[in-house]
């Protein structure tokens, strides 16, 4: 702390002369100018600014000053710390300028270097297709129905007028359990869920069904003892088979692409009558030059599944009063749908595991 | 069903210019599917001409062979009229015959390309041939020599051989049995083709009439066997052979070519529909009789099979016993041979679902019981017979024997009654009644209409053809299946997915966003793979359900557990080169339950809900499972550093992960269980309900399976999971006064478990704790041998002040005590 001293002179103080000053604040500027860089500015700081700095220690003669020239020598002084605190602070701001563009280029790293520190992931593409085949018929407003794989012979058959001597059971190679005579199936249909939701509910019924299926079938690249089929099946007063035609279009269309439709043909099935077999429009070539595609094979349809509307017997088996509802069911497969919907011409990638092949549709198809 | 066209049209007429094409695509759009249209000549190409053999010079070669070389007039079709030179190495023919040429520049069969060529000293421009060499079946003797007024020389022959037939191959569903014939396509063909007219039924025939004059027969069960006819031949040349036409036309549709008599049986199968059997008349001995077998009656069939048979089958027999299998195959003691001379036709009606069983309990498939176990018309039996006694006297010099023997009569068809507009109600399709009634006359129904109610007997050979919707199919087959408008049912507000579906999803999407491939396997396992697992004898795992009739005897049952089917797929991905695997997969497993069958209940009615109950009680357990399985690298090596390998610890996070994709915490308990390393093996429960397990694999298990050592697996019941998911979480709340963060080192004995410290820490430490975590586990020297040290992390916050350091501290020091006083633990300096 610097103020009167009573053995100090006071005359005028050189440091505080106009000159000195000027001096001072020329020489700390000029330091300020040719430090190049924050560090060099770090020590002009502290020689320019600091305790020891002549600006400073000329600050501390003031106070010894007559008070006219006090305030005259601290306006003088105040002005050159002005000047020089500004000076560092543009140059300080400047070189901060500087070094961070500098730093900015030393770290720049090479992006192009791999970053897959993390497996990757991915559903099985029949999952996946089953949930976007579910989520159209949520969104018309439909349920999606489930049921066991370990079925009861009566829900597979028997419910669903394929008794017992039915030619067309032979049409389905079916798995039985041990022993026989228990009656119990691998399901060769998700119809029996259609049976047992008509047997536990009351119409209007508006359901699809996908599951897994089972047929005595040997394994080869278009055979599985073991695939995937969705249903619907619709109960209610006054249906057609025109709601039955118009589902399944918009089915095709969701699934396709707009305009894709469906063709019927008669065919039969014991679970309903009139039957018929479903062809979906090539979405491909759409019919058009057909001859050279490869998806339909020339015929501009593509084979797609089985329906027609459900025969009285069955609604009477299931507890649904025929004189009241009638309705309409449908079936196809869903590997096979995913099968030509993305070009797959041997089904056993499905079923096989290779995780490359599942990575590969990731989490959404 | 294979139709040569041309029999097709010899038994009904198309408009001019209909083209095979726009027929089939009548049939396939009226329920007859076009599979193929296959042509004969379809391989054939280039000049294929009627020669006629002009001269004939033996010449005998050195290597003992001796050829013809002839010249043949080809009239212009060479070019030029000269006659053509050609080697010929077959000797059945003679200057002035006719006989088939392929020119230079022909193909035949076999991509075999024809070209003038020097071959015995001579030019040989062609080639005259042989049926083998057209693609038409077997020699008979060297080349084809044509019939004199098959043509002229230089004539395309290709419509004198047949060639040009096109054989339509149609899809036949077991409710059209009739359309196993040409009658039945002939048929279809005049109700489905516009403008198509004059079906002429080649079943529709004077026969003459039944007498007593005929073979003797006995029917015994008339259920069985309602109709038998018994025609015979006498002075049958064995050695006749079969006209080109007959063989062509079984040919074409798939059978083979035998012997005369058989020839002409097979050919007025394909013709009527109706099975004929033959036998030889001399060696059936006295009346024949029809009967169901006695229960281990044996009989030796055509192809050579001894058979025992049951109580249920048919049998044909004689004086002798059995002689047939009615309606199935007949019996090798009878069989028509090449010395018979006296030929028995047998053209009988048969109950289909008699002829279904015993095709089917004697594994016979054959073309005759096809069309009998499909229901075949029971009216035309007679008239079968006749057109083979026909054919036979035309073809094989025989002559009919004066009598005629008709037993029984066929059964008369139900009469069906519906509403007039129940088409229209059913298809939403406009249709008039009186559309309805023609179309049911024209599938040949009699229909009478009585106000609203419409009432049809259907023609004998639509056995199918039994309920009113029966009738709206043949209606709205024939309006058109393609006219049916699109009409989107409005179905009531739905639910959307169920919650458990939902959460499936979550679980799926949860898994593969943490690096997870789905997979899928077939649930089929083998004693084999539950002995890999490492299974103990009494592991209820080894409780299967077996299947009757597996495809591997390898993997007879369905599965318990989704493991094997996931460790042999990572292991193929090892195998392949993969380096890190990490596979699951969501399947149902079956266990089984119960003992009792599951009734056969009755269909003319809703079962009861006992009935139902007892159904579904006889049903093994299938739970929803989730199994996963990891190999190798968790995290792969790079250039950012060393990779992670798989551990324990990967697999017990991913089903905790699913768990708080649930909004579940688990309970971790150590557990010991197969298919995992004893001392690493997680037992994941929910309170009481076991989920599952997850740990580190076995060695053994790896070695067994082909996974690096330290791979890891987990299985767990995800309807569990799923049962206790929490539906409505309430929103939390946080303080935002300042946290304060202490951490606590605490030495405890080995078998302490981590788990309980941190229990007692966090119980201890009251409601101002926020968080806990243990961040290091420390093993020493200085610590001693069996102890460990476990640094844990605590964050305190109050819900409405800045804590003190006296609060902290006290709050440290209270949980720090009470894992002292329930653990052990000490607290290092
Ligand atoms: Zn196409």
């Amino acid at each position: 702390m610097s103020g009167p001293n009573s053995e100090y002179d006071p005359v005028e103080v050189t440091p505080l002369q106009a000159e000195h000053v000027a001096a001072a604040r020329d020489e700390a500027i000029a330091a300020i100018a040719a430090a190049a860089d924050l560090e060099a500015l770090k020590q002009v700081r502290i020689a320019h600014t600091g305790d020891r700095s002549p600006l400073a220690l000329a600050n501390r003669e003031i106070g010894a000053l007559p008070p006219q020239a006090r305030k005259e020598a601290g306006q003088r002084i105040g002005q050159a710390r002005g000047a020089v605190n500004q000076a560092l602070a543009a140059r300080q701001e400047v070189l901060e300028a500087e070094h961070e563009e500098r730093m900015l280029v030393e770290e720049t790293v090479d992006v192009t270097l791999p970053t897959d520190r993390r497996r990757r992931g991915g559903r099985h593409p029949i999952t996946l297709q089953s949930e976007l085949i579910a989520d159209i018929f949520v969104a018309m407003g439909w349920e999606i129905a489930e049921g066991p794989v370990v079925e009861a012979e009566w829900l597979n058959f028997d419910a669903l007028n394929l008794g017992p001597d039915h030619p067309a059971r032979t049409m389905q190679d079916t798995f039985w359990t041990e022993p026989a005579e228990r009656h119990v199936v691998l399901r060769t249909q998700t119809s029996p869920v259609q049976a047992r939701t008509m047997l536990t509910r009351t119409p209007p019924i508006y359901v699809a069904c996908p599951g897994r299926v089972f047929r005595t079938d040997e394994y080869d690249a278009t055979h599985s003892p073991m695939f995937h089929q969705v249903e619907g099946l619709v109960v209610d007063e006054g249906i057609t088979m025109a709601h039955l035609k118009g589902s399944l279009d918009h089915l095709a269309s969701q699934l396709f692409g707009a305009g894709i439709d469906t063709r019927f043909r008669p065919s039969y099935f014991p679970f309903t009558e009139p039957s018929a077999e479903v062809d979906v429009r090539c979405f491909v070539c759409r019919g058009v030059d057909a001859d050279s595609c490869r998806t339909c094979r020339g015929e501009g349809w593509i084979e797609w599944g089985g329906c027609g509307v459900v025969n009285p017997r069955v609604l009477v088996a299931c507890g649904v009063d025929p004189e009241r509802y009638s309705g309409f069911a449908f079936g196809m497969g869903i590997d096979r749908s995913f099968m030509f919907r993305h070009n797959l011409e041997d089904l056993r990638p499905l079923f096989e595991g290779d995780v490359r092949f599942s990575a590969a549709f990731g989490t959404e198809i | 069903m294979l139709a040569p066209k041309s029999w097709i049209l010899e038994h009904v007429d198309v408009p001019e210019g209909t083209s095979t094409d726009e027929l089939t695509a009548r049939l396939t759009l009226t329920g007859l599917k076009l599979e193929a249209i296959e042509s004969a000549g379809a391989d054939i190409s280039g000049p294929l001409v009627v020669g006629r053999v002009l001269t004939k010079e033996p010449e005998p070669q050195k290597n003992g062979k001796t050829i013809n070389w002839c010249t043949v007039d080809v009239g212009d079709a060479n070019g030029t009229g000269e006659p053509q030179g050609i080697v010929c190495g077959a000797h059945n023919f003679e200057p002035g015959d006719l006989v088939v040429v392929v020119l230079p520049g022909g193909v035949l069969p076999g991509g075999f390309e024809i070209s003038a060529r020097k071959t015995y000293g001579h030019v040989s421009a062609g080639m005259i041939c042989s049926a083998r060499e057209l693609g038409l079946g077997e020699d008979h003797d060297g080349i084809i020599v044509l019939p004199a007024d098959a043509g002229e020389p230089g004539q395309d022959v290709r419509g004198i051989l047949g060639l040009d037939e096109e054989v339509i191959e149609l899809e036949v569903n077991p409710d059209r049995a009739y359309a196993l014939s040409i009658r039945g396509i002939a048929r279809e063909v005049a109700v489905s083709v516009p403008g198509a007219t004059g079906f002429r039924d080649p079943a529709l025939r004077d026969t003459p009439p039944a007498d007593d004059q005929g073979h003797p027969v006995r029917l015994e069960d008339t259920t069985g066997c309602p109709v038998f006819v018994a025609r015979t031949v006498s002075g049958f040349d064995p050695t006749a052979p079969t006209p080109d036409f007959i063989a062509q036309r079984i040919t074409a549709a798939g059978m083979r070519p035998i012997s005369l008599a058989v020839d002409v049986t097979n050919y007025v199968m394909l013709e009527t529909g109706r099975p004929i059997h033959g036998y030889d008349a001399d060696k059936v001995q006295g009346a024949i009789v029809v009967r169901r077998a006695s229960e281990g009656e044996q009989l030796t069939t055509l192809d050579g099979t001894r058979r025992t048979l049951t109580a249920e089958d048919l049998v044909v027999c004689d004086d002798s016993g059995p002689i047939g299998l009615g309606g199935v195959m007949g019996g090798e003691s009878t069989e028509i041979s090449a010395t018979t001379t006296r030929v028995l036709v047998e053209s009988a009606h048969w109950d289909a679902v008699s002829m279904f069983r015993t095709g089917r309990r004697h594994k016979i498939t054959s073309e005759a019981g096809k069309r009998n176990e499909r229901g075949v018309d029971p009216t035309i039996c007679e008239a079968a017979a006749d057109r083979v006694v026909e054919l036979l006297t035309t073809y094989g010099g025989a002559s009919a024997e004066p009598g005629v023997t008709v037993v029984g009569e066929a059964p008369a068809m139900p009469t069906v009654t519906m509403a007039l507009d129940l088409p229209a109600r059913v298809s939403g399709l406009p249709i008039e009644p009186a559309t309805t009634v023609a179309y049911l006359e024209a599938v040949g129904c009699t229909v009478s209409v009585d106000g609203e109610t419409l009432t049809a007997t259907p023609p004998p050979w639509r056995p199918d053809v039994t309920d009113p919707y029966d009738l709206v199919e043949e209606v709205v087959r024939l309006v058109g299946y393609d006219t049916i408008p699109s009409v989107l049912p409005a179905a009531p507000g739905g639910r959307g997915l169920t919650r458990a579906q939902q959460l499936r999803r979550r679980i799926g999407r949860t898994l593969a966003g943490a690096g997870w491939v789905e997979v899928v396997d077939f649930p089929f396992v083998g004693e084999a793979d539950l002995d890999a697992l490492g299974l103990e004898a009494d592991d209820p795992r080894r409780t299967v359900l077996r299947l009757s009739n597996p495809l591997s005897s390898e993997a007879p049952a369905m599965t318990t557990t989704l493991l094997p089917a996931l460790l042999r797929t990572a292991g193929r991905n090892v195998g392949l080169g993969a380096s890190s695997v990490a596979v699951f997969e969501t399947a149902t497993v079956t266990l089984p339950r119960s003992s009792e069958a599951a009734p056969i209940l009755p269909v003319d009615r809703r079962p009861t809900d006992a009935e139902l109950d007892a159904l579904v009680k006889a049903l093994p357990d299938q739970p929803l499972h989730l199994g996963l399985v990891a190999a190798g690298e968790a995290d792969p090596a790079g250039w950012w550093g060393p990779g992670r390998p798989v551990e324990w610890s990967d697999a017990v996070d991913a089903v905790r992960a699913v768990a708080d994709a649930l909004g579940l915490e688990l309970d971790v308990r150590p557990a010991t269980l197969a298919p995992w390393h004893p001392g690493r093996c997680a037992e994941l429960r929910l309170g009481d309900a076991l989920v599952g397990h997850a740990g580190e694999l076995h060695p053994r298990v790896c070695t067994t399976f082909g996974l690096p050592a330290r791979s890891v697996a987990a299985e767990v019941d995800l309807d569990v999971l799923i049962q206790h998911a929490v539906h409505l979480r309430p929103a939390p709340t946080f303080s935002t006064f300042p946290a304060a963060k202490e951490d606590v080192a605490l030495v405890v004995e080995e078998s302490v478990e981590a788990a309980a410290v941190e229990a007692a820490l966090r119980e201890g430490a009251g409601e101002l704790l926020e968080s806990i975590r243990l961040f290091d586990v420390y093993r020493s020297e200085q610590l001693g041998e069996g102890r460990k040290s476990l640094a844990f992390a605590l964050r305190f916050r109050a819900p409405d002040r800045t804590l003190t350091d006296e609060d902290t501290t006290a709050a440290r020091e209270a949980a720090v005590a009470l894992a002292a006083e329930r653990t052990g633990a000490v607290q290092r300096a």
